[in-house]
Parts: C-alpha cells; sequence; structure tokens
C-alpha cells in the first residue's frame, strides 16, 4: 500500500541510482550489522545459527556463504524488481535464491572437501533460511540496486559476525582451540557439551541475555538523565 | 488501492459496488507471470551450468587427491597407488571395468614398485548416519592393519575417539581376516565385542561409552573384508604386476 505513492514519487526523480526509496547512507549498510542484526535483533536464520557453530571456521564459511546468497539474490531481485508480477514473486524469488545457493555450494566444494563435509546439508539449506527470503521480500523488491547490495553486504557481515561470536566461544570451551589452533596445555579438559548442539542453545541464550541487559542499561541511563534535568527544572 | 479509493469517490453509499466493481476486476496477467518465471528459470540454469562447469574438474582433482593422501596415509612407506575395480571376472584396473558400480580397491606400491598394501573401504551405520572407514588390508599376512575414518557424523569427544583411542587402535594393528578353505569369504567374520572381552584374533575390543559407533567400526571390516579380500587373494598377480 505505501509503495505506490512513493513509486509514483521515484518516476518522476531525476537522479539514477542513488536516492529513490531509501537514500544511501553508512546506515543502510550498519543496520545489518548492530540495529537490525539477523541473529541477535530479529531472531531469524536460527537453524544454521546452532547447527554449525560449533567451530570458528564453520562459522565463517557458513556465513560468508549466506552473505554470498544474500547480495547475488538481492541483486537480482531488485534489478527484476518492477518485472515480477507480484502473483509469482515468491516462486521467483526461491529460484533465484536456490540458484545462488547452487552455486555456492559447488564453489565451497571446489574450495574445500573439509568445509564442505563439515557444513554438510546446511549449505543446501541455505535456501529455506528466512534472512534470505526476508530480505528479498521486505527491501530488494523495493529498493534500488545499489542499496540493495550495500543493505545485503550489511545483513550478510552482521550473520558472519554473529555466527562467529556463537562459533568462537564454543570451539574455545568445547574444544580448547581457535580455529584449530590449540589455546590451552594438555590438561585442560573440554568442556564437550559446547560443540554438542545444546551448548548452541546456552551460547546463543547468553549472548542474547548480554544484548538485552545492555540495552535496559542504557536506558535506564537515559530515564535517568531525563529525571535529573527535569528535577533540576 | 487506486480502484479502491476511486470507487468510494464516485459511490459514497456503496449501493452500485457490484455494478462498479465488475469491468474493473485486475485480469490475472497469465503471460507476465509466464514470461517472468520462463526468464528467471532461464537464468538460473544458465548460472547453474556455469558454475558447474567451471568447478566440476577442480572437485573432482581435490577429490583424487583426498583419496591418494588417504591411502599413502594408511599404509606407511608408500609413494603411489592404483586403483582396482572388483568385478566378477577378478580385479581389473579401473576405468577398465565393462559393468560400472563395482567396489574400488586402492593398491599401494613403494619407490621400487613392489606392493606395500591394499587399501579397502568399508561403511557401517553409527549413532548418527553412515560411517565410512578406510583399511590398510595386509595380503600376505591377511589381515587388516590400520584403519581411518573418511566420513562420519558420530558425536564428537565420543565417535572421534575411533582414530585417535590408542587402546582402540590395537585393535587394527593386525585384525584377523584370514579366508576359509573354499576362498570365498572370511573364515571369521569381523565383530565387535563388549570393551574386555575380546578373546580372538578376529574381534575388535568396544570402546567404553561409544559402543555403537565401535560396532559399527567392526561392521565396516567385515564388510571391507568379505567384499575385497577374496578378490585380492584371487587377484595378487595381477596387483603385483608392475604398470
Amino acid at each position: 500500500m505505501a509503495e505506490s505513492p512513493q513509486q509514483t514519487a521515484s518516476a518522476k526523480s531525476p537522479a539514477p541510482l542513488f536516492n529513490l526509496q531509501e537514500n544511501l547512507t553508512a546506515d543502510t549498510f550498519l543496520r545489518g550489522l548492530w540495529q537490525e542484526n539477523p541473529v541477535f535483533v530479529m531472531l531469524l536464520g536460527m537453524c544454521p545459527v546452532l547447527a554449525v557453530t560449533n567451530s570458528a571456521i564453520n562459522a565463517i564459511g557458513m556465513g560468508l556463504a549466506t552473505t554470498f546468497v544474500l547480495v547475488g539474490s538481492g541483486a537480482l531481485v531488485s534489478l527484476l524488481r518492477n518485472w515480477i508480477p507480484k502473483q509469482v514473486r515468491i516462486a521467483s524469488y526461491i529460484v533465484i535464491i536456490a540458484t545462488f545457493v547452487t552455486v555456492v555450494d559447488y564453489t565451497i566444494h571446489a574450495i574445500s572437501l573439509e568445509l564442505y563435509a563439515a557444513l554438510g546439508a546446511f549449505i543446501q539449506l541455505i535456501v529455506v533460511n528466512c534472512i534470505i527470503l526476508g530480505r528479498a521480500e521486505a527491501y530488494a523488491s523495493k529498493q534500488r540496486l545499489v542499496p540493495t547490495l550495500v543493505n545485503s553486504l550489511g545483513m550478510g557481515i552482521g550473520f558472519t559476525l554473529a555466527l562467529l561470536s556463537l562459533g568462537t566461544v564454543r570451539e574455545i570451551l568445547g574444544n580448547g582451540t581457535l580455529f584449530g589452533y590449540q589455546l590451552f596445555s594438555d590438561n585442560f579438559q573440554p568442556w564437550l557439551v559446547m560443540v554438542l548442539p545444546p551448548g548452541g542453545f546456552f551460547v546463543l541464550g547468553a549472548w542474547l541475555l548480554l544484548f538485552a541487559w545492555l540495552k535496559q542499561r542504557r536506558e535506564r541511563r537515559i530515564l535517568e538523565q531525563a529525571g535529573v534535568s527535569a528535577h533540576g527544572r | 488501492m487506486s480502484t479502491e479509493a476511486h470507487r468510494t469517490q464516485a459511490d459514497p453509499g456503496g449501493l452500485n459496488i457490484i455494478q462498479a466493481n465488475a469491468p474493473q476486476v485486475p485480469a490475472t496477467p497469465t503471460f507476465a507471470m509466464l514470461r517472468t518465471l520462463g526468464v528467471i528459470a532461464m537464468i538460473s540454469g544458465l548460472l547453474v551450468a556455469m558454475a558447474y562447469e567451471i568447478t566440476a574438474p577442480i572437485i573432482a582433482e581435490s577429490e583424487r587427491i583426498a583419496t591418494e593422501q588417504a591411502v599413502l596415509r594408511i599404509i606407511p612407506g608408500a609413494v603411489s597407488k592404483r586403483d582396482f575395480t572388483i568385478s566378477p571376472e577378478g580385479l581389473v584396473p579401473a576405468g577398465q571395468a565393462a559393468g560400472a558400480g563395482g567396489q574400488t580397491i586402492y593398491a599401494a606400491y613403494d619407490a621400487a614398485g613392489q606392493l606395500k598394501g591394499l587399501a579397502i573401504t568399508g561403511v557401517g551405520t553409527g549413532y548418527a548416519g553412515p560411517l565410512q572407514v578406510m583399511f590398510a588390508y595386509d595380503a600376505a599376512l591377511q589381515a587388516i592393519v590400520g584403519s581411518k575414518v573418511l566420513k562420519s557424523n558420530e558425536t564428537p569427544g565420543f565417535g572421534d575417539k575411533l582414530d585417535t583411542d590408542p587402546t582402540f587402535l590395537k585393535n587394527f594393528e593386525a585384525l584377523d581376516a584370514r579366508l576359509n578353505a573354499e576362498g570365498t569369504a572370511l573364515a571369521n567374520p569381523i565383530v565387535t565385542v563388549k570393551n574386555g572381552t575380546k578373546t580372538d584374533p578376529w574381534q575388535i575390543d568396544a570402546i567404553t561409552g561409544a559402543t555403537i559407533s565401535s560396532r559399527a567400526m567392526g561392521k565396516a571390516a567385515n564388510q571391507a573384508a568379505q567384499r575385497a579380500a577374496p578378490a585380492i587373494q584371487r587377484g595378487l598377480a595381477i596387483l603385483s604386476q608392475p604398470e
């Protein structure tokens, strides 16, 4: 509903690439990293977040693969956005996303057999990762190419960082290593449960707790400051 | 959206909704939908085919190297390997078999071209899916002399002991795989027994706490040896021939 006045406005706009629905600002990129972080704020794509973050390298591999699919499918959806009838848009997005997932699947297989074996079926399952379809529907299908590329990249990197923050903690605690390098002496007894599925939930819960606490503390500070100034007046 | 605004303006009372609405029902854009899906499918096909063409040779090469490394690591002293396929007529060099689908075995040779050992593979069902294992088979000793898990979904911390636990690996230093008198199957099938109850050289002592994984290992060893050992013993002449 909201898009039609914007679209008519943009049709008259002379500027070619940048100022269509959204101005390209640093925020376009940074939103995915922090304010709208797909994992810690939107809580999307939990399946790969919990499943493949048992080591830092798996987390990075999965994050970069998802970023590639986000950027590639976002670009194609954005280019074709005025041309896809809305009745078949979901089917179109899924075919586009599946294409990029297949490409990334072959690419990872070619780059590293070890990583390919570790990520297993979760590469193919990027197709059903709701972050990607969500971004195609909510952003790429309404925005021009350049903001879409920038925003998708931000979202992808935000997703990668979130996976990495789980992966490093789980690998250090559960295996005593980081990127395969041993951190502790042989006496270290790894906390095995951390690399098993329950560990994913524990670490994700701990991160969410930390972010919620930070947010609450900041809000309380703002409230207190407002109170002080009101009192002073 | 515009139709709705139009209608409310022209017909505020809503009395003539049906008449006003009927000619304005938007037609389903059949052609546009077909065109869009067709073109997207074409773009998709093109991209996938391109990615496949580029990556297929690289994937094949890295898989070949990975197998070679696994074979050379499991058979100490080997520097080169040749692949053979088990067919009904006996062993034939891989790629020359008449029918496809035969089990592949890997013969490893030292620098002088002498047969050092054979690598055979087997699959057993583990705790969380199939367990693929490569075994080193010594044709003269008629025994399995080494093992390496190629692919497993076993629980970390338990299942990965299959490759690291020193007591468990002792099982595969000389695991008896003699053939029966007719040379058609193993004289004694390889079995996994409970930890500490191993009495015969064809038994595998299980790891405490990883019984299912140990049992899968035993099944894989039995499968590999049952399939490959008779063919290897019959085809020793072919195997020891220089290339």
